[in-house]
């Protein structure tokens, strides 16, 4: 915590250089994090995040279990409110730039069972486009169809989700951020419990997005493709031990304070902060 | 006494209760889908409760504003039916925000959170009523049970329509025109509420909306047809209808359907059933039950029989398409075999062959009746002649079993280049996989495999 008045500096310094070029939000940063520290029933479980991803790149946050990987892209989203610091999006608060941002969360957090349509579920990524209180009209159906299309889908745009298999369900859910043509991408876990037919998809997906100049950051956990898939990574335990180019950063030192036993004495503080009386 | 003497009685106040009964089944079944896809059902259930709180809430409001001489007493009804229904919507999202709360600061598991919830509101209602029993004429048997038979009684003006018609219907379309409207918004914050929020549709706004709205319709529908009814139409109707179909707007519409024959099927019952029960124990002169009880059982006759005869879901036809898999897979072991005796038999003059055959065939009609039925069907399609242990194939069949015999050889093939088994063990997973593959598979192995003219024990794969 000695550090965080050093990080204040820089942030009350940082302002006035983005506010000198009018096009300065459109050549800013995806997504800028500054300082972000977030905690669950008063214990912290992110620590003074601070992150500016580059444009156009694929981007691996890579951690452990309990790392805070999904927390970090909740706590940029709104979804889980943030304890401090403060999140951009090309240069903008959240709110601004809603439209710009997708989001693809984890395959196991909606209920498969739901009575909807493949095709339902894509045109979902749309909605904000629709508006309020206005059908799916046809226009938005075909969108919905191509979009299913590119992750050779489209053949199983009328079949209730629950009829999918895993790797399919994820290609949905690949489908439905392509239809909210978005510029920047969060991905959580988009490769887990996917065949091999399916990764190839989502990786050629990928660097289809890339090739437009979108950002994809994706939650990653097979470290064997972090070198094959990703031209970035951020190493994040409750901390981020370093973010750059998977060549600089994805290396075995990196990875053993990433993975090794270092995070044990933020744990314990973590522990004393969440019941401060009875220690 | 025949089954249908009671209904040759029947006046219009029959219709008035059943046109009652069906218009607050259907209200309910609306925002009972939305319920019932976000887990929530027994959500219902609580703030059908709690509500009680925003009804004497309601009285106290509209007997103060009396007192206060700001409305006269003669308006006092009508302020109160508004004032009821705000304030058991003000409960219902209130209840819905403390079992939130509960869940989070206080770490409690959500139905522990809302049992706690609705019991403590519920009983601070009763005390209210108890308190102030003497000031208002408010009645807990009235708003818990209701009287759906009493309710045609009361009419508006000189129409002749019962008032329970009018609030039902104005709140069965209230719901309607919301469904219809904020169709998309309320499946997306069902399905997936964090991706809602993302698109600018705050899922916790629509989470709130859903549950006054609920408390409202609760509230409007069970002063006329009682709270028992309320509950089961809020939960039953979609339930069934989920068993039904997987689309939402199928569902939806199936719900009401549900709703409004539960009605019809429980008042006639209600008229019906308990003469015909009674009479046949010996009791005579037992004329009716209650109306609302019925159409809720009713609800729940229909909910199990969809269980059982869902066309896709149901049980009945579960175990029939299994039945059916069963039997195809026999015929086609039968098939697989007769093929088996006809290809050594062309290959090997051997004479033990045919002593072989016939053993085998013997052995079937001792097998299982589903080999037995499976030869029967066989027979019966003409891909066998013959009977007992003399049967052949015909052209028909032959060509049935060469196809299977492909799948199963090519199948063997196929694992014994990807896979490093034993050759005993291809066999077992062949037995099982060639009766599902199809031609397109077929295609696809064949192509694998480079179009190989023998299975891995040197045996010649049939075109």
């Amino acid at each position: 915590m000695n550090e965080s008045p050093v990080v204040d500096q820089e942030a009350m310094q940082e302002p006035p250089t983005r506010m000198v070029a009018i096009d300065a939000v459109e050549s800013a940063s995806p997504i800028l994090i500054e300082d972000v520290t977030v905690a669950y029933h008063r214990r912290p479980v992110l620590w003074n995040i601070d992150y500016q991803a580059p444009s156009g790149k694929l981007i691996a946050i890579v951690g452990p279990n309990g790392s805070g990987k999904t927390t970090l892209i909740k706590a940029a989203l709104d979804l889980v409110p943030r304890a401090a610091g403060q999140v951009l999006f090309f240069g903008e608060p959240y709110g601004q730039q809603r439209h710009r941002v997708g989001y693809v969360p984890q395959r196991t957090s909606v209920d498969w069972d739901f009575p909807v349509s493949a095709l339902d579920v894509v045109a979902m990524g749309m909605y904000r486009k629709i508006g309020w209180l206005r059908p799916v009209s046809r226009k938005y159906r075909e969108a919905a169809k191509q979009a299913l299309d590119r992750v050779g889908m489209v053949d199983f745009a009328n079949r209730q989700i629950n009829q999918l298999s895993g790797g399919q369900q994820q290609r949905v859910f690949l489908a439905r951020a392509l239809a909210q043509n978005a510029n920047l991408y969060f991905m959580d876990e988009p490769f887990a419990g996917v065949d091999a037919a399916t990764e190839r998809a989502i990786v050629d997906i990928l660097r289809q997005l890339r090739e437009s100049g979108k950002t994809v950051i994706a939650v990653h956990h097979d470290l064997q493709t972090v070198h094959e898939y990703f031209d970035e990574v951020v190493l994040l335990n409750m901390r981020l031990i370093a973010a750059g180019p998977t060549a600089d950063v994805f290396t075995p030192d990196n990875l053993r304070k990433t993975y090794g036993g270092k995070l044990a004495l933020l744990d314990q503080l973590g522990e004393k902060m969440a019941q401060p009386r009875s220690r | 006494m025949s089954l249908f003497a009671p209904l040759q009685t029947w006046t219009s106040l029959d219709t008035w209760i059943i046109l009652i009964g069906a218009l607050a089944a259907m209200a309910c079944a609306l925002p009972g889908c939305f319920l019932l896809l976000r887990r929530q059902s027994l959500m219902g259930d609580a703030i059908s409760h709690t509500s009680l709180l925003g009804i004497v809430a309601a009285f106290f409001v509209s007997h103060w504003l009396v007192e206060a001489n700001v409305i006269s007493p003669a308006t006092e009804l009508s302020v109160r039916h508004v004032a009821m229904c705000l304030g058991a919507a003000i409960v219902g999202v209130l209840s819905a925000w403390m079992t939130e709360s509960l869940q989070k600061f206080g770490n409690v598991e959500s139905s522990a959170a809302l049992g706690v919830v609705f019991t403590s509101l519920f009983a601070l209602g009763l005390l209210l009523i108890r308190a102030v029993a003497d000031d208002v004429h408010i009645d807990p048997d009235c708003v818990l049970y209701g009287a759906i038979e009493m309710a045609p009684l009361e009419t508006v003006g000189a129409s002749g329509i019962p008032r329970a018609v009018f609030v039902t219907g104005v709140v069965l379309v209230i719901n309607l025109l919301l469904t219809v409207m904020l169709f998309k918004e309320l499946r997306l914050s069902a399905f997936d509420p964090a991706l809602a929020t993302t698109q600018g549709i705050p899922a916790h706004v629509m989470h709130y909306g859903l549950m006054g709205v609920t408390a409202m319709t609760l509230v409007a529908a069970f002063e006329s047809v009682g709270s028992i009814l309320v509950i089961a139409m809020l939960i039953i109707p979609p339930a069934t209808a989920y068993l039904l179909t997987d689309r939402l707007p199928r569902m939806i519409g199936l719900s009401l359907l549900i709703a409004a024959l539960s009605s019809v099927l429980g008042h006639v019952s209600a008229l019906t059933l308990p003469t015909m029960i009674a009479e046949s124990v010996g009791i005579p002169d037992v004329h009716d039950a209650s109306t609302a009880g019925m159409m809720a059982a009713a609800a729940g006759f229909l909910f199990v029989s969809a269980m059982l005869l869902g066309p896709k879901y149901g049980l009945v036809s579960r175990v029939w398409h299994r039945l059916l898999l069963r039997l195809r897979i026999a015929s086609e072991d039968v098939l697989g075999g007769l093929y088996r005796f006809e290809e050594s038999a062309a290959a090997s003059a051997d004479v033990s062959l045919a002593t072989e055959r016939a053993a085998w065939l013997r052995s079937l009609t001792t097998q299982s009746w589903l080999t037995r039925l499976a030869t029967w069907v066989l027979l019966r399609r003409r891909w066998l002649i013959g009977s007992g242990s003399d049967v052949q194939l015909t052209d028909a069949g032959r060509e049935a079993a060469r196809t299977l015999v492909r799948s199963h050889r090519l199948w063997e093939s196929f694992l014994a280049k990807h896979f490093v088994l034993g050759t005993g063990r291809f066999h077992e997973s062949a037995e099982q996989v060639e009766h599902f593959l199809d031609p397109a598979l077929l295609a696809e192995l064949d192509q694998d495999l480079d179009r190989p003219g023998v299975d891995p024990h040197g045996r010649a794969i049939p075109n």
